[in-house]
C-alpha cells in the first residue's frame, strides 16, 4: 500500500515541478519586464522600427521581429512538412530493406548535428547558391534560415511520423490491396489517415524545433529588422534578437526590459501554437 | 509458358475428376476456378505440392485440415495476395474462366474486382461503416454520391446487416460488435460487386450465434457467388459447402463431394482427420 502512494506522490511530484518551473519561468520573465510593460514607454513596443540602441531616439519596435521570425517559421514549415512526411510514407512503405538499413542512420545523423554547424553550412554553402541562383545582394535572407531550420525539422518529423505509419495494422493495408487498391491508393486512403493524428504529432514537434531555433537564424538570416513577406529579404528573429543583444545590453535599461518582452512573447505564442495541438488531436479523438 | 495461349483459348478445362463428369450441374461449362499441377514455395520452403483441382461456379468449396496445412496459402493464391509477401513463388496453372489469372498482362485491379476476400479476423478500416463499404466502389472510380449510396445499401443488405446499421451509418465501424464487423466486411467485399468471394476461417473468431449468422448468408450468397471457405470446423464445411477439399501437409488429399466426403471417403487421411484421429 504504502509503495502505491510513494510512486503516486513521486509522479504528483514531477508532474508539480514541472508546472511550477514554468510559471517560475514567466514570473522570472514578468519582472525584468514589468517595469518597462507599466512604464509610459510600453507603447514604442508596437512601432514598426527596431533600433534598441541610437544616439538620438531608440525604437523598440517589435512588430518587424515578430513578422522575420513568422515568415522564416512559415516557410521553414512550408518545406519542413511535406517534405518529412513524404519521406516518412516513402521510409515505411515503399523503401526495401537496403534502403531504409541506409537512411535511417543517415537521418539520425542530421537530427545530430549542432545548429552552428548547420549555420556555417549556411553561410559558406547554401549562401552563394541562393545569391547566384537568385542573383540577390545576399544570400543571408529569410530562405536561408527556413531551408536550414526545415532540414532540422524534418528528422523529428519523419522519425516520429515512421513510427505512427509502421504502427498502422497490417490487416488494413490487406483488406485495401484485396479490394482492388493500389499500393498508392491504400498509403493514402487507409495507412496516412489512419496514422493522421502521430503524423500532426509529428508535426507540432518538427515546428516547435523551427520556433525555438536561435544559433542558425541568428548566423544565416542577415538580421536586418524589416517588415517584410518576401522570402529574399534579410530579416531579424525573435530568438536571435535575444541571442545577440543580451550579452552586451546594461543591466536594467529600457533595452534590456524590452528584450524580456519579446521572451513573453515567444513563449505566449509557443503556448498557444501547444494549444492548438492539443485541440487538433483532442478534436480527432486521440 | 504457355499462359498466353491459355488466355486466348479459354476453352482449355481439362482436368476434372471422372467422378464428377456424371454428378448433377458439374460439367466442364460450370468451372470458374481450375487449378492445375500447383506449387507454391515461401522462399526456398515449399507448403503447397502438386495442387490440382477444379472449383464450380456459384457453388460453395470448403477447404479443410489441420493447422498449417497451406488452406489460407492456397486461397491467397486465387486472387494473388501472396504476391505482396517478399519471396514467395509458384508453378503450375490458376484459371479463372479459362484465364491464367498469373500470366503477365493480368491486371491485378480487375482480377481482385472479380475474386473478393473476407478475412480470418474481421478487419473493417476505423472510418465510419458508410466509407467501409463504399471504399471499393470509390476506389474503382465512383464518385456519384447517390450511386454510392445504392451500392452501399445493397451491400449492407445483402450482408444481411442493413437493419442493424441503417441508422448509424456514419459512426465508426470499430463500434460495432465482432459478428456485425465481419459481416461489414462481407459487405464491404460485395460493394466491388465479385463473382468470386473468397473467405479464411470468416467465424473463427466469432459466438456461435454470429456464425450461425454468418453461414446462413453464406448459403444465400451462393445464388451468386461462387465461395470457396476456408474452415477448421468440420460441421461448418458439412453444413455449408457444396464440395470440400483435405488438405494435408500441403497436399491435395482428396477432393470431392461435401457429402462424399463425410459419409465415404475414399481416402484412409481423410476418413481419419473427418472422425477426429487427428488434427
Ligand atoms: N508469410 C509466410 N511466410 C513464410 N511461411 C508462411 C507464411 N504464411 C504461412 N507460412 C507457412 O506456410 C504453411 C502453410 O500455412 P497456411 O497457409 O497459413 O496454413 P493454414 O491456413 O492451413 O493453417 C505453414 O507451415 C506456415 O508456417
Ligand atoms: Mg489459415
Amino acid at each position: 500500500m504504502w509503495k502505491e502512494k510513494a510512486i503516486k506522490i513521486f509522479f504528483t511530484g514531477a508532474a508539480t515541478t514541472s508546472i511550477v518551473v514554468v510559471g517560475l519561468i514567466f514570473l522570472f520573465l514578468g519582472k525584468e519586464a514589468a517595469p518597462f510593460i507599466f512604464s509610459e514607454n510600453v507603447a514604442k513596443l508596437f512601432g514598426t522600427e527596431w533600433v534598441p540602441v541610437s544616439f538620438e531616439k531608440e525604437q523598440f519596435g517589435v512588430l518587424p521581429l515578430i513578422t522575420g521570425s513568422f515568415l522564416v517559421t512559415f516557410l521553414a514549415i512550408l518545406f519542413a512538412v511535406p517534405f518529412g512526411v513524404l519521406s516518412a510514407v516513402y521510409l515505411s512503405e515503399i523503401a526495401t530493406k537496403t534502403e531504409q538499413e541506409i537512411l535511417k542512420p543517415l537521418i539520425e545523423l542530421l537530427a545530430g548535428i549542432p545548429s552552428v554547424v548547420i549555420g556555417f553550412f549556411g553561410i559558406i554553402v547554401l549562401s552563394p547558391i541562393l545569391k547566384n541562383t537568385f542573383g540577390l545582394e545576399s544570400g543571408l535572407n529569410a530562405i536561408n534560415g527556413a531551408i536550414l531550420l526545415a532540414l532540422m525539422a524534418t528528422p523529428t518529423i519523419i522519425t516520429i511520423s515512421d513510427d505512427a505509419i509502421r504502427s498502422v495494422s497490417t490487416s488494413y493495408k490487406q483488406a485495401s490491396i484485396a479490394l482492388g487498391a493500389s499500393k498508392l491508393q491504400t498509403i493514402w486512403r487507409v495507412v496516412v489517415p489512419d496514422a493522421l493524428s502521430g503524423i500532426i504529432a509529428a508535426v507540432m514537434l518538427g515546428i516547435g524545433r523551427v520556433i525555438g531555433e536561435t544559433m542558425t537564424v541568428l548566423m544565416v538570416t542577415g538580421n536586418a529588422a524589416i517588415i517584410t513577406a518576401n522570402p529574399f529579404d534579410s530579416v531579424r528573429t525573435m530568438t536571435a534578437t535575444i541571442a545577440a543583444e543580451m550579452g552586451e545590453v546594461p543591466f536594467g535599461s529600457d533595452h534590456y526590459r524590452v528584450l524580456f518582452c519579446i521572451g513573453i512573447i515567444l513563449l505566449l505564442i509557443t503556448f498557444g501554437l501547444n494549444m492548438i495541438a492539443q485541440k487538433v488531436l483532442r478534436r480527432r479523438g486521440v | 509458358m504457355s499462359s498466353d495461349t491459355l488466355n486466348n483459348e479459354p476453352a482449355i478445362k481439362t482436368h476434372i475428376p471422372d467422378s464428377f463428369e456424371d454428378g448433377q450441374g458439374c460439367t466442364p461449362n460450370n468451372i470458374k476456378i481450375s487449378v492445375k499441377d500447383l506449387n507454391f514455395f515461401y522462399g526456398i520452403r515449399q507448403v503447397l505440392f502438386d495442387i490440382s483441382l477444379n472449383i464450380y461456379d456459384k457453388k460453395v468449396t470448403a477447404f479443410i485440415g489441420p493447422s498449417g496445412c497451406g488452406k489460407s496459402t492456397f486461397l491467397r493464391t486465387l486472387n494473388r495476395m501472396n504476391d505482396i509477401i517478399e519471396g514467395t513463388r509458384h508453378n503450375g496453372d490458376i484459371l479463372i474462366d479459362g484465364n491464367d489469372i498469373y500470366a503477365e498482362k493480368v491486371n491485378l485491379v480487375e482480377l481482385r474486382k472479380k475474386v473478393g476476400m473476407v478475412f480470418q479476423r474481421s478487419n473493417p478500416f476505423p472510418k465510419s461503416v458508410f466509407e467501409n463499404v463504399a471504399y471499393g466502389p470509390r476506389i474503382h472510380g465512383i464518385k456519384n454520391k447517390s450511386e454510392l449510396d445504392d451500392i452501399v445499401e445493397k451491400s449492407l443488405k445483402n450482408a444481411g446487416l442493413w437493419e442493424e446499421v441503417k441508422d448509424r451509418l456514419t459512426s465508426n465501424a470499430l463500434a460495432l460488435s465482432g459478428g456485425q464487423q465481419q459481416r461489414l466486411c462481407i459487405a464491404r467485399a460485395l460493394a466491388i460487386d465479385p463473382e468470386i468471394l473468397l473467405m479464411d476461417e470468416p467465424a473463427s473468431a466469432l459466438d456461435p450465434k454470429s456464425t450461425t449468422r454468418v453461414e446462413d448468408l453464406i448459403s444465400e450468397l451462393k445464388e451468386n457467388y461462387t465461395i470457396v471457405i476456408v474452415t477448421h470446423s468440420m460441421q461448418q464445411a458439412a453444413r455449408v459447402s457444396d464440395y470440400t477439399a483435405f488438405f494435408y501437409e500441403g497436399d491435395l488429399v482428396e477432393f470431392d463431394k461435401t457429402k462424399k466426403i463425410f459419409t465415404m471417403p475414399a481416402k484412409k487421411q481423410t476418413e481419419d482427420y473427418i472422425t477426429g484421429r487427428f488434427g
